[in-house]
């Protein structure tokens, strides 16, 4: 693991989407195993060069989530790579059987891809909002489950996974990141990033919110609080040894999440202090409601995912120390 | 056309598969009998004769696979597969005890032989498709054979399968549907009445073919038929009896999932045993009698 961070906290030129086609081309050209399903979201993802460079190793299954996923465990069991795509409520809500018993249960190989995590969703709404799907697929026994920060951690992952065997979820947003990572930087599946040190309390964050997470600590440093914040991509397997380290050197955590505090990171990260290391601990993420339609600067506000929020939320933990 | 003599074979092939099903069950004193019994001719046409497929090699990736979505019909299907020399038939015993390979229903990873892990149903015509599609992408001459239960059409999954296996003229997907009439909670005209399957699935755009699924000659010839039948994939209704040939379950009306006495299960294995030694005795010119052929329990 090499990481080089980026200072700036701006936007990336390129999308998640052009990254993760262009890397799958990539792979595909060296690789005759990796093969594409999608349940008619090609346009979507920005895949269409993908199936025009590779037609044959292109199955857009229609509006056929179940049967997708059904399908690539079986390519899978004949040696393909595959990666599926929908969006991330669908695949985990509406296959979560076929995830569960032909793929992970029969211990096949593939990648499933959600786009469009939480609040990520915006103008689609509540209907197509996943505040449930990383808690969804981390129950399922073996599964990996993967939240890509930006292009340069995606593309790295997307490389990594391809030789690995097991089901991965990956769940990413398709437009741009703000950027974290410069390139050249490489990452460890199951290791977290501290992307920030600090004493007196931890900031463990994820996703589109690490961004927000780090505006949030430099707010915290300027009130004199010593902020860390680590990245943790990969919710299972969950870095023990990191949270239990950051909750004996700070003594005081924050999770800080796209998702439903229910299930998502800040559940795996209780998990692991209550059995380890008890230190005040606060969650910020979507309180356990449905997801609405607006822009993402609104929703974030909505589900109090903002920056102050977060401070809010260190400042509670701080005091319970 | 399958000549008298493979004939014969197949059907001693297929009551062996039934005897070695009632002896797995008997320890138990339950299990899915009647889905079990159902597809024994199927198993012992495709297993017997029709498959390429080498018990030494149960991965080896020429071979056609079989999917068996109703995978509750795992029984009979470790029956046959322990026959062909997969594994030891004193294996058998082990079913659903504590360790064992031989779960209620498919574990690609626990059973040798077995191709695909089922028991989810509706989801098995998916897996299978996806391993036609990875078989003929790699250009292999392989079959996959697909075998459904009658109440799993009620699965959306299925129909989805069946639009995607026509658009995508998998014609190396062979698929049977066990139509034994009857679901779990009864007859499947009075649960969900399936109509004409054939004529849905043509409809659909598949090679479609009925058939009594207790002739060992028809089930043949109709595979043939679908591997002639170019650029569709082929399913093969097969009109089945739940529970055939199996004494204490055939004319029970429940008998998806039954609990029967040991003396009900010894009973049943007897008629197997009688009706083996019946054909074995012209079949391999042989006297009938106690060491010639199967004793009693």
């Amino acid at each position: 693991m090499a990481i080089i961070l980026s200072e700036e906290n701006k936007k990336e030129d390129r999308m998640m989407r052009d990254v993760y086609c262009s890397t799958l081309i990539d792979m595909a050209e060296e690789d005759n195993r990796i093969v594409v399903l999608d349940a008619d979201l090609m346009k979507s993802l920005g895949m269409v060069s993908f199936w025009e460079a590779f037609p044959e190793r292109t199955f857009n299954c229609g509006i056929q989530e179940a049967n997708m996923i059904g399908i690539a465990a079986g390519l899978s069991a004949t040696g393909k790579v595959p990666f599926t795509h929908t969006f991330c409520s669908f695949t985990t809500r509406r296959c979560l059987d076929q995830i569960f018993i032909s793929a992970a249960y029969a211990r096949l190989n593939m990648r499933i891809i959600g786009s469009d995590p939480g609040i990520a969703a915006a103008y689609n709404g509540g209907t197509h909002m996943s505040f449930e799907d990383m808690g969804i697929m981390r129950g399922i026994p073996k599964l990996t489950v993967i939240e890509p920060v930006d292009t340069v951690m995606l593309e790295d992952i997307l490389r990594q996974v391809k030789d690995e065997y097991g089901v991965f979820y990956i769940r990413l947003m398709r437009k741009n990141a703000v950027k974290i990572y410069k390139e050249g930087s490489n990452f460890e599946i199951g290791k977290a990033i501290e992307l920030k040190t600090g004493n007196d309390i931890t900031l463990l964050t994820s996703g589109v919110l690490v961004a927000e997470t780090l505006k949030a600590a430099e707010q915290l440093e300027g009130e004199g609080i010593s902020c860390r914040v680590v990245n943790i991509f990969t919710l299972k397997p969950i870095d023990k040894e990191k949270i239990i380290e950051c909750a004996e050197e700070t003594g005081a955590i924050v999770t800080v999440e796209n998702h439903n505090i229910i299930n998502g990171l800040g559940s795996a990260v209780a998990e692991v202090l209550i059995e380890n290391k008890l230190v005040p601990m606060e969650r910020v993420g979507c309180e356990d409601e449905f997801g609405e339609v607006g822009p993402m600067e609104y929703l974030q506000q909505r589900y109090k995912m903002t920056a102050l929020d977060i401070v809010k939320k260190s400042k509670r933990a701080l005091s319970r120390k | 056309m399958l000549d008298e003599r493979k004939k014969q074979k197949l059907k001693v092939f297929a009551e062996e598969i039934r005897l070695e099903t009632l002896k797995e069950f008997r320890p138990l004193g339950f299990g899915h009998v009647g889905g079990a019994m159902s597809i024994v001719e199927t198993l012992a046409v495709l297993y017997g004769e029709v498959m390429k497929i080498d018990p030494e090699r149960p991965r080896w990736q020429e071979r056609d696979w079989l999917v068996v979505s109703k995978g509750h019909s795992g029984p009979s299907v470790y029956s046959a597969l322990a026959l062909k020399g997969y594994f030891p038939l004193k294996e058998l015993k082990t079913l659903n005890q504590p360790g064992t390979n031989l779960p209620s229903h498919c574990d690609r990873n626990k059973t040798i032989g077995i191709d695909m892990t089922t028991g989810s149903l509706g989801q098995g015509i998916s897996t299978a498709i996806g391993v036609a599609l990875g078989n003929r992408l790699d250009e292999r001459t392989s079959y996959t054979y697909l075998i459904l239960g009658d109440g799993e059409l009620d699965e959306g999954q299925i129909w989805e399968g069946v639009l995607f296996a026509a658009h995508h003229k998998l014609d190396n997907l062979i698929t049977f549907v066990d139509y034994n009439k009857k679901q779990l909670d009864g007859y499947t005209k009075d649960i969900l009445d399936l109509g004409d399957i054939a004529r849905k699935f043509r409809e659909f755009g598949w090679h479609a073919q009925d058939v009594d699924g207790a002739e060992i000659g028809e089930i043949y010839t109709a595979v043939e038929k679908a591997k002639e039948a170019k650029g569709s994939p082929s399913v093969i209704v097969l009109h089945t009896i739940k529970g055939k040939g199996c004494t204490f379950a055939e004319d029970v009306f429940y008998n998806h999932h039954m609990i029967f006495s040991t003396k009900e299960c010894d009973e049943a294995i007897d008629a197997v045993k009688a009706r083996l030694n019946r054909m074995k005795r012209p079949y391999r010119g042989e006297k009938r009698g106690e060491e010639s052929g199967y004793n009693s329990v």
